[in-house]
């Protein structure tokens, strides 16, 4: 087994740019990721059926499906009856905010869910709507206690972010393609990418233990 | 002050409460006391509409709930609530507690809301904790932010749902000590408590709940000294 650092020398700056487009992208859609899945957990957390299900329906689809089959879906499949130019950079961020988006109303609706419902009604008694209750007392609460999971899935994001290089997106993972390509040293090119990976999660890791450690220190 | 009119509540096919009426004059003390299970939380919580009842009229101030012009959250203002696991909002510290609903509801300005919250907190003697959040404090402590809390709304009756059954013994004086302050001051109260102490010192009215419906109604002497019911009697005995 020989690994060549050569090799590995000569293309890792063709590589590390390709950590930026990766982590661009994943910081991205995992912000609207936040977004949407917080208004899709208050559609599912909320009184109104006419708003619940297609939050249910949203969640249970996204979650139900391969990643793959939705970047597909959205670049190949959707133009055909919408009738819009398939672009890269815009259906791989599209697919990727709305898979984020799924899970992250989990979080969202699972952290809310675990706040005692005595606090909801402790502020409802004190003549505050629903919306002041939720915003004022709710949520404060839930946030904190969501945390941790929304950083394993932005952990996960990142991992998951290198499959939307098959729609033509120059992230890490398609300039190991590239580099495999150019080289003829796929095992260098393939193993250093997943060597930058797992740099990068492990990082991220710390900082989500980091986070934990101050959260539990505090007053929750 | 309060009017409750033949008020039912079902869970499903649970009776809970059965037909209750009860009229409350304005600055009286009604201990609210009864088995497990009774209704004497649901019954509480319909006087706020935090539960809805099934039928029957609950009247507020002169304010019908339910009603459509009804305003349930403007009603809400003037009635006070204490629970019995006091419900302080973790994530704020005991001044922000106090602050937060005359804050956004009433749009209070900051400096009027922390004065009139540090005026209550000395009132039930924790104008010193006022910085510490509620994870800090004892049980006692806690009941006692939350009747704050509760007063910074200006409410014209409070309700306790059993506000020292969750507490170590030796809180539970300073406790009953702050609501029969505000009983002299003339506050309107309807209390379950199973404090008897309390109902006999405190209580213009000792009310007896079983099974859903007001059994037994009267003042503290006629209620333990002379009860017209075996079912009274009974749970008397029981309990002291
Ligand atoms: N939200 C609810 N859903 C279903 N049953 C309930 C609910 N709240 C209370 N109950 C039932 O109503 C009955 C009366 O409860 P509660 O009012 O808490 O009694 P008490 O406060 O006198 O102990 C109990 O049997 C309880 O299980
Ligand atoms: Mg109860």
């Amino acid at each position: 087994m020989t690994y060549s650092v050569e090799i590995v020398a000569k293309y890792f700056p063709f590589l590390a740019k390709g950590i930026e487009v990766t982590l661009v992208f994943t910081v991205i859609a995992f912000i609207v990721g936040l977004g949407l899945g917080l208004l899709v957990a208050l559609g599912r957390v909320g009184r109104s059926p006419a708003l619940r299900y297609p939050c249910i329906w949203y969640t249970n689809f996204i979650r139900g499906t391969p990643l793959l089959a939705q970047v597909y879906l959205i670049h190949f499949g959707l133009p055909q009856v919408l009738h819009y130019r398939p672009n890269g950079v815009v259906d791989a961020l599209v697919a990727l905010s709305l898979n984020a988006g799924a899970y992250i109303a989990e979080i969202w609706r699972g952290s809310i869910e675990s706040i005692d419902r005595g606090q909801m009604e402790a502020a409802r008694s004190l003549g505050m709507t629903y919306a002041q209750a939720m915003r004022e007392v709710v949520l404060p609460q839930a946030f904190r206690r969501a945390i941790p999971p929304l950083g394993n899935e932005f952990i996960a994001l990142l991992k998951e972010s290198a499959l939307v290089s098959v729609i033509g997106l120059e992230d890490l993972m398609m300039r190991a393609n590239m580099m495999a390509g150019r080289s003829f040293r796929p095992f260098e090119a393939y193993f250093t990418v997943a060597l930058i990976y797992l740099a990068l999660t492990l990082g991220f890791a710390r900082v989500v233990n980091h986070l934990e450690g101050r959260m539990k220190s505090g007053h929750s | 002050m309060v009017i409750v009119e033949n008020l039912h509540k079902d869970f499903g096919t649970l009776q809970v409460l059965r037909g209750i009426d009860l009229q409350v004059e304005k600055g009286q003390v009604v201990v609210i006391i009864g088995p497990s299970g009774s209704g004497k939380s649901t019954f509480l919580r319909c006087l706020n509409y935090l539960e809805k009842p099934t039928s029957g009229t609950v009247t507020i101030d002169g304010v019908r709930l339910g009603e459509p012009g009804t305003d349930i959250n403007r009603v809400r203002r003037t009635v006070g609530m204490v629970f019995q696991l006091f419900n302080l909002f973790p994530h704020l510290t005991v001044l922000k507690n106090v602050t937060l609903a005359p804050r956004k509801v009433m749009g209070m300005a900051a400096e009027a809301a922390d004065e009139q919250a540090m005026e209550l907190l000395s009132k039930v003697g924790l104008a010193d904790k006022c910085d510490q959040y509620p994870s800090q404090l004892s049980g006692g402590q806690k009941q006692r932010v939350a009747i704050a809390r509760a007063l910074a709304m200006r409410p014209k009756v409070m309700l306790f749902d059993e506000p020292t059954s969750a507490l170590d013994p030796e809180m539970i004086g300073e406790v009953l000590g702050v609501m029969k302050a505000l009983a002299q001051e003339g506050m309107t109260m309807i209390v379950v408590s199973h404090e008897m102490g309390f109902a006999r010192e405190v209580a213009d009215r000792v009310v007896l709940m079983d099974g859903g419906l007001i059994l037994e109604d009267g003042s503290p002497a006629e209620f333990f000294g002379n009860p017209r019911h075996e079912r009274t009697r009974a749970f008397l005995s029981r309990v002291l």
